[in-house]
């Protein structure tokens, strides 16, 4: 390509949207929750959103005997069930002409031979101009087989003038050393600008609006640091279970499962120092200098807590405990609940502690920030007036309502002085978001795009795990997880963790 | 819904305290004023498309009927809040002497600080930047297509009136057609050097891209006719061949380019509420509409 500049293009003209170049993506795994929910949906919405290019092909690989059609059958089941945005026939038309599938195994050559040459006749008869993206939508043990393949048939390099790119999503090994091998091994093949990691949080909306909120206003940041926060609390909760995902999830546990990822990812957005601009480059090195200053408390049994959930109720139906659950070992020491204390180590945050918390079958299903402030420093007031007076807090709730809810101190309506905390909710699902894109449509189009500031970069992957080993070392070595009742908040190990520094959870 | 009879910007600004403290939530959480302009017989279908965009916007909607201009003054209003909307809305009822200064009733009902629209659904005043009501917003939305007398002409008359923070729903309406002519010239940057329209005989929204066109493109666009539904074709000329964008159905166009096979997409004609959304999305000036604007003119002095 020159040069040379499209004269359709104005950079004044913000209506026009990025629409991605000619290009397809060859999906592994289609029989997978992930590709049925929630990428063959995604790339619905895109094309009923106008920004997939004309001519977009998309081929399944997996060890099914199946034809082209049926292939398009799943896609048409997982759109009509999944997609966001409605179901349009011309829409699907110009998806469906483009659809391939291959079957065979991942060490099986004949299939990977077949693959390139549906890709080269993609290439011919759609125009995909020799640009692919290879979306891993299978275990990480495969990874090695699969990317060993794409090299063999030469489907991992890009003539002149075109791309070969890979996406995986987490998890992106199970500790520090797994993860330098995974990278190692895709590192390999596609050089790092090519390898897109999927962390489908840093999609959303509410997560991309923390810069927004922190960044492009005055009022927010002068108070953001250790003369006013007190601590910061960052938890994802889930209602559900491991459901199906035995095999998957005994062995890797709640922390490895979404602090290493998800949750350091959304701390390092909270906490990092304002970045030269909002490219990928300037974000990643903001994000990994505050992961650098992350560290650890020295007494990691009184500073961190685990559980495992037991039999209980959860909203109303009973469930069983995760020793209970299909295909867990009954002796199984594996968390669903994670709590760990972290501090920063730099002028802005020193002495706050960043409490970090995740678990399965809690009370509900809720992600949020919640930075807390501390107490004014003097109250002209009674004790008794300020008694239902906690601290201030502003809330970023990334998931379900996004929003962010601001809590503060008011004047009880009637009494004489009584003061109260009261909240106010801005609704960003109402304002803005109702038919905002899901993270996995923005993150594709970023993908296809090769617009990489929302996917987390190696050096941020190994950089968490480091962090995080040496808790579940700590883990592993001592006690087991305590059980704690489904649809609650976790277990006491976690409040008495708080209580130690004088601080309560708050009740998301 | 509550029916105001006989009441003023006070009364109306009070049921709206009153209803939200009905439905129990004090805060808001809108981020503009949307006015709507309309006539008693349209009322009902262009609430009902704010309705839907402001899903993505939440927004205070005030619908002015203006009745007729002559004995005493009367403002009747309906006020409501919930019930399918994410804001809050009135539909303002004027007649007698009031009409001729609705932007007095409009002004105390404007949310504080927020950005203000002004919608048109059929006939806009000829200058929309001038007129009493337009002047109290910094987004003025017409739609020439729906013009219903002179209709011929509406898109050069709101072009000559253009104003910054004009806009109309004709132009809207093209943003998918430009996208996918922009991304054409993404993948194959190919020089143009002349292109053609084609689109049913009264076409606001073909004028619009044949003058956005000429004026990035600085080639020559010829004008034709088809019996539509709306733009059936787009060409561009290239040494190497032509740049076709058709469509027939007003649903799915072809696409075809030099030396690429052609593909199908999807280019379906929007609805109301979609346009409308798009339009508040933005709410700085289109400097793009503005350029296009002006050389719709000279291209078709009138």
């Amino acid at each position: 390509m020159t040069d040379r500049v499209n004269p359709l293009r104005d950079p004044q003209d913000r209506r026009l949207p990025r629409i991605a170049g000619p290009c397809g993506m060859v999906l592994f795994g289609v029989t997978g929750d992930l590709s049925r929910k929630k990428v063959m949906p995604a790339i619905y919405d895109l094309a009923n959103r106008g920004l997939l290019p004309p001519g977009f092909s998309l081929t399944g690989f997996a060890r099914r005997d199946w034809a082209n059609e049926d292939f398009a059958q799943i896609v048409h089941e997982s759109v009509k069930q999944h997609a966001r945005t409605e179901f349009r026939e011309e829409v699907w038309k110009q998806l469906a002409e483009g659809f391939r599938f291959v079957p065979g195994d991942f060490n099986d050559d004949t299939a990977f031979n077949t693959l390139r040459r549906t890709i080269e006749e993609l290439d011919e008869v759609r125009g995909t101009g020799g640009n692919h993206a290879f979306y891993l939508a299978i275990p990480p043990g495969f990874f090695g087989d699969v990317v060993g393949q794409l090299k063999e048939h030469g489907l991992a390099e890009a003539a002149e003038g075109s791309w070969r790119r890979v996406v995986v999503e987490k998890p992106f090994g199970h500790d520090l050393e797994s993860a330098r091998e995974l990278n190692a091994t895709l590192a390999s093949v596609f050089p790092s600008g090519s390898i897109f990691r999927i962390d489908h949080y840093l999609g959303k909306e509410t997560v991309q609006n923390i810069l927004a909120t922190r960044f492009a206003n005055t009022m927010f940041e002068p108070i953001w640091n250790s003369n006013y926060v007190d601590h910061v609390q960052i938890t994802m909760a889930e209602d559900i279970g491991i459901g199906g995902r035995a095999g998957y999830y005994d062995g890797i546990g709640a922390a490895r499962d979404v602090i290493q990822n998800h949750l350091l990812q959304l701390m390092s957005l909270v906490a990092m120092e304002e970045p030269t601009s909002f490219d990928a480059e300037s974000l990643r090195i903001e994000k990994l200098k505050l992961l650098q200053s992350v560290t650890l408390p020295r007494r990691l049994d009184l500073t961190t807590a685990r559980g495992q959930y037991a039999e209980g109720w959860q909203g109303g139906e009973k469930v069983v405990g995760f020793l209970e659950e299909e295909g867990v070992r009954k002796t199984s020491g594996t968390e669903t609940y994670a709590a760990i204390t972290l501090h920063v180590d730099n002028r802005r945050w020193a002495g706050v502690p960043f409490y970090l918390r995740t678990g399965k079958r809690l009370g509900r299903r809720v992600t949020e920030v919640a930075v807390v402030f501390k107490p004014a420093p003097h109250l002209p007031f009674t004790r008794a007036a300020t008694e239902e007076l906690t601290h201030n807090a502003l809330v970023i709730r990334v998931q379900p309502d996004e929003g962010m809810t601001l809590r503060f101190g008011s004047k009880v309506p009637g009494t004489q002085m009584e003061i109260r905390d009261v909240n106010m909710d801005f609704a960003y699902g109402g304002s803005f978001t109702e038919s905002s894109a899901e993270a996995y449509e923005r993150l594709i189009l970023d993908v296809l795009l090769g617009d990489p500031p929302l996917f987390p970069r190696h050096a941020e992957v190994e950089r968490s795990w480091q962090i995080l080993d040496p808790v579940l070392d700590h883990w592993a070595r001592k006690g087991r997880p305590e059980p704690y009742e489904s649809g609650g908040w976790g277990p006491s190990s976690a409040d008495a963790m708080l209580a130690r520094d004088g601080r309560v959870w708050r009740r998301p | 819904m509550i029916e105001l009879i006989d009441t003023n910007a006070a009364g109306i600004a009070a049921e709206f305290v009153a209803s939200r403290l009905r439905a129990g939530s004090p805060a808001m959480s809108m981020v503009m004023t949307l006015i709507i302009v309309v006539d008693e017989d349209e009322a009902e279908d262009a609430m009902r498309v704010a309705r839907q965009a402001s899903h993505e916007h939440p927004a205070r909607v005030l619908g002015v009927i203006l009745g007729e201009a002559r004995g005493t003054s009367q403002i009747n209003a309906q006020v409501g809040t919930g019930a399918g909307w994410t804001g809050e809305t009135a539909l303002i009822r004027l007649k007698g002497e009031v009409v001729r200064h609705a932007e007095s009733v409009v002004l105390p009902l404007l949310l504080p600080d927020s950005p203000v629209a002004i919608w048109w659904p059929s006939d806009p005043p000829e200058n929309p930047a001038a007129d009493p009501l337009g002047r109290l917003a910094q987004r003025r939305i017409t739609d020439a297509a729906a013009a219903s007398r002179g209709k011929g002409k509406a898109i050069h008359l709101q072009c000559s009136s253009y104003a910054a923070g004009n806009t109309d729903l004709a132009w809207t309406r093209i943003t998918p057609w430009r996208a996918l002519l922009a991304a054409a010239l993404d993948q194959q940057p190919l020089k143009v050097s002349g292109g053609s329209v084609t689109a049913e005989r009264i076409s606001p929204s073909a004028e619009l891209l044949v003058a956005w066109l000429a004026d990035r493109l600085k080639v020559r666009v010829d004008r034709k006719n088809s019996r539509g539904p709306g733009i059936t074709e787009v060409r561009l000329e290239t040494k190497e061949g032509p740049i076709v964008i058709s469509r027939r159905d007003g649903r799915l166009a072809t696409y075809s380019s030099p030396e690429r096979p052609d593909r199908p997409v999807a280019l379906k004609r929007r609805q109301l509420p979609e346009l409308l959304a798009e339009e508040l999305r933005r709410l700085d000036e289109d400097d793009v509409y503005a350029a296009t604007a002006r050389k719709l003119i000279k291209l078709y002095p009138s």
